[in-house]
């Protein structure tokens, strides 16, 4: 097991040449504001001394390259910069936020895997036939659909309609936040579903024709005590790298249903910092998610290693 | 030598385009595709001969009006015909995200299939950038270029070709990587045929179907983040008519007008089940070797 985890310090040393490259972008996103960034901050009748000051604060009156010295080594301090609309570091503002933003994401995965699970199952026992079509004309919708609209639609019909679960909001209790973000979650979960039902369906369908699930059947296996123990955990493995893929997807997604639903997340806060033009939360945020994009795809890695013995990204082929 | 002359001669017979075992038009998906993304496509270019109502022009006397026979989806806050702005919205919808695919479809699979075929440190360098760009969530990068480089459509392009190329750099890299070490590339070479010509004459309309597959749902996604940016607030500035402000202008009144917020958003299901179909039917034309 450890042996097959030597692959884990070679990928971190690859890591570092994507996350450098992620430093450039979004230091420079701010230099691609045309004309000085201060005036572009402030909007055009803010006075010359507030742009002096606002371009000392952001180390503007510096060449370009000891501005990127300076930012990289505010980063390494931990020091993402002052929010230009509250006045505090971004960095508290984005590890305020980002536990609910964490919360939205798991409970999203949960509630999809939840969905799609026995779906995928419905298809693959059944490939061409009525509910096989059935589960891909509700994958094609769902790919067809954009999320934000799937969340008000849900606002439609659950919220205002049915009066089971609030229009928005994060609520007040820990209770609470879980009800809060249940039509949320849901709205993400049904953005992911459409890639992990398909899958979910080809791998179970692979699975179904293999070896040892006829034998496992020859032996009496049959039923849901045979999916469980011999086909789930097997098919599962494909979907855990394409989760992982997709999850990055799935944080942009979060960040506008977020905006939807009003939920004082990550999301909230880049949208929010977008329409005041506080470039240093908006920076801080996108490097934030970069990075957490980044530890995911290690993490997947790790798993899809961990929970396959078949799988050994240490040896040659994938150096 | 001369084995190789013929071997060469041979590969450049080789069938350019994979056959497709029936006509285009006995695939039923590929002509559910064409048929509502063509009539999308006719709509919106003929929305000014099929209203009477202007998309822009406001008539606050009419305004929040239901379904009736003179507004047939009701109108908005401002009193214009949503089922106009809903036609004219399609013109903007459907011309950005045909057009928004042209720059990342060129340049990333131009910048794909060459560190695909000469590898090396070039290879490198282009995977790593990629790396790079796929760490970035689609929408964290689309919405803040859009918000940097100021909202409007010149900005939309710009935004989704800096972010979607990769997609098209790691299609043809694997293309590729798989595509040069077939006997007719390695013949053509033999033959003493220039790494240019080969590219173009013979490897290019063999691995860009699967570019062009991808494309089908390249647009879909570019169409959702059209709107989802209108949406924003961040896209197409107003009154334009566009779905997705469409979206947000109904959000307002979703307790009583439910249909001003639902409809756009039926447009984009839409528009893009008539893509995917397009996308499924023409990977069945153009690659039936690769059919499950």
């Amino acid at each position: 097991m450890l042996d097959r985890l030597r692959f884990v310090p070679g990928r971190l040393l690859q890591a570092i040449p994507v996350l450098f490259g992620v430093t450039l972008i979004v230091f420079f996103m701010v230099h691609l504001l045309p004309g000085n960034p201060a005036v572009a901050i402030l909007g055009q009748t803010a006075t010359p001394e507030r742009v002096a000051a606002l371009s000392k604060q952001l180390g503007l009156d510096q060449p370009l390259w000891d501005q990127y010295l300076l930012f990289m080594k505010h980063l390494f301090q931990g020091n993402l910069g002052t929010s230009i609309t509250y006045q505090r570091p971004v960095s508290e503002l984005v590890f305020q936020d980002f536990p609910i933003t964490l919360s939205l994401l798991l409970f999203a995965l949960v509630l999809s895997l939840a969905i799609s699970v026995p779906l995928a199952a419905l298809a693959a026992t059944a490939p061409g036939r009525g509910r096989d079509l059935g589960v891909r004309a509700f994958t094609l919708l769902g790919q067809g659909m954009p999320q934000f609209w799937v969340g008000i639609m849900l606002i439609l019909l659950l919220a205002v309609k049915a009066g089971l679960f609030p229009v928005g909001g994060y609520g007040e209790t820990w209770g609470e936040h879980w009800y809060y973000l249940f039509l949320p979650a849901l709205t993400l979960a049904i953005a992911m579903c459409p890639t992990v039902i398909r899958s979910l369906r080809a791998s179970t369908i692979n699975v179904l024709g293999s070896d040892y699930v006829g034998t496992a059947r020859s032996k009496g296996a049959a039923g849901a005590g045979l999916f469980r123990l011999h086909v789930l955990r097997n098919a599962a493995i494909p979907t855990v790298s394409i989760v992982g893929v997709n999850l990055g997807y799935l944080i942009g997604g979060t960040l506008v249903i977020e905006k939807v639903f009003a939920v004082p997340g990550l999301g909230s806060l880049m949208i929010n910092a977008i329409l005041a033009r506080d470039f240093p939360t908006i920076q801080a945020v996108a490097l934030f998610v970069a990075l957490f994009v980044i530890v995911i795809g290690i993490l997947t890695d790790v798993v899809y290693t961990a929970i396959d013995p078949r799988v050994d990204l240490s040896s040659k082929e994938f150096a | 030598m001369t084995t190789a002359v013929v071997r060469a001669s041979r590969a450049m017979r080789r069938p350019v385009r994979s056959r497709a075992l029936k006509p285009w038009y006995r695939n039923g998906t590929l002509v559910a595709g064409l048929v509502i993304v063509g009539l999308l496509v006719l709509v919106a270019l003929l929305a000014p001969l099929l209203t009477p109502y202007d998309p822009i022009a406001q008539d606050l006397e009419h305004a929040l009006a239901s379904p009736s026979g003179a507004h047939w989806l009701g109108t908005d806050k401002y009193g214009r015909d949503v089922l106009t702005r809903l036609m004219y919205g399609a013109r903007i919808d459907l011309r950005v995200g045909f057009l928004a695919v042209l720059i990342p479809f060129v340049v990333g699979s131009v910048l794909g299939a060459l560190a695909g075929y000469f590898g090396g440190w070039f290879d490198t360098v282009v995977m790593r950038v990629v790396d790079v760009f796929f760490a970035f969530p689609f929408y964290v990068l689309v919405i803040v270029l859009v918000f940097v480089l100021g909202a409007g459509e010149s900005s939309i392009y710009l935004a989704i070709a800096t972010v979607s190329w990769v997609s098209y750099a790691k299609i043809l890299r694997g293309e590729l990587l798989v595509a040069k070490k077939q006997d007719w590339v390695i013949a053509a070479r033999l033959g003493g045929m220039s790494h240019g010509r080969i590219l173009l004459r013979h490897i290019a309309p063999n691995v860009l179907s699967q570019a062009l597959i991808y494309a089908m749902s390249d647009i879909v996604m570019d169409i959702m983040a059209i709107v989802t940016l209108g949406y924003l607030g961040l896209g197409i500035a107003p009154p334009t008519a566009e779905w997705g402000s469409m979206i947000l202008d109904g959000q307002e009144f979703i307790t009583t007008q439910w249909q001003q917020a639902t409809i756009p958003g039926l447009a984009v299901v839409v528009t893009s089940l008539g893509l995917s179909f397009l996308g499924d039917g023409l990977s069945d034309l153009l690659t039936p070797e690769r059919r499950r």
